[in-house]
């Protein structure tokens, strides 16, 4: 699952997708954390309130990851990567 | 539970995660990318439950498939054109993108394989080991060793933050 949201990382031309493939990789790293931490320390807890802080700041930056896009959009009327090579104009 | 049951319910789970992953990663317009992407986030909350985090399924359910991928939903409605479909990338760009994915299997395949865990001492995975509420709520609150209060607070500065700085950057000028 990781892997497959880095092949989309690289593939997709538009942000949106980018991002999508973004919340993959993240959410197979929870995965791991919630599953090593389950089946090799199963009395203590401290993957599981990784997973948890994860959760947190993944919602985060996708929250500023859309604004950006969203402003992106405004300026330049579409979301490709590769029109987005200039900051200001 | 039964461990055929379980090993069964684990399967189908595990290869609901892949192909839907899949799928996301490869769907044709994005609002549908996104609902694939929000049932691969239900069934890792599914995963969560089988692993007894009741906890943390319920939070990635909240978090997750009802904030995140509203914000998803919403930025797409608000940026798409009208013909604005998967458009074609070189065909190396493919290429390398698979080469890399596999190669990257191929060495976390490795590292599993080779590797000799050392199992915690209760093995019996199937019992109802539920963690207590009472026991997170103290967990997140307290400052001793293994008590989170520092992460905790700065993670609500982080998502002060990030309203802040996303109300700025949207903003109309």
């Amino acid at each position: 699952m990781f892997f497959i949201g880095i092949y989309g990382f690289i593939t997709r031309k538009n942000m949106i997708a980018i991002l999508i493939s973004l919340e993959l990789v993240l959410n197979a790293v929870e995965i791991n954390f919630a599953v090593f931490n389950r089946y090799l320390f199963p009395e203590q807890m401290e993957g599981m309130f990784f997973t948890l802080f994860g959760i947190a700041i993944t919602a985060a930056e996708t929250a500023v990851a859309l604004a950006i896009i969203i402003n992106a959009y405004r300026c330049i009327g579409n979301i490709d990567i590769k029109n987005l090579n200039k900051m200001k104009d | 539970m039964d461990p055929l049951i379980n090993l069964i319910l684990f399967g189908c789970l595990g290869i609901a995660i892949l192909a839907l992953s899949v799928m996301a990663v490869t769907a044709k317009s994005l609002l549908r990318s996104a609902t694939y992407l929000l049932l691969v986030l239900i069934c890792t909350a599914g995963l969560y439950l089988f692993l007894n985090y009741h906890f943390l399924a319920a939070v990635q359910i909240s978090v997750y498939a009802g904030g995140v991928l509203v914000l998803f939903i919403f930025t797409i409605f608000l940026t798409s054109n009208k013909g604005d479909l998967l458009e074609r990338h070189k065909i190396r760009k493919y290429i390398m993108g698979g080469l890399a994915a596999l190669g990257g299997i191929a060495v976390a395949a490795f590292a599993l394989l080779k590797h000799q865990f050392v199992y915690g001492n209760n093995t019996t995975i199937e019992g109802d080991q539920e963690i207590n509420m009472k026991i997170i709520g103290e967990a997140l609150m307290g400052t001793e060793k293994y008590q989170y209060l520092l992460p905790f607070e700065a993670l609500s500065l982080l998502l002060l933050a990030c309203i802040i700085g996303g109300i700025l950057i949207a903003r109309k000028r």
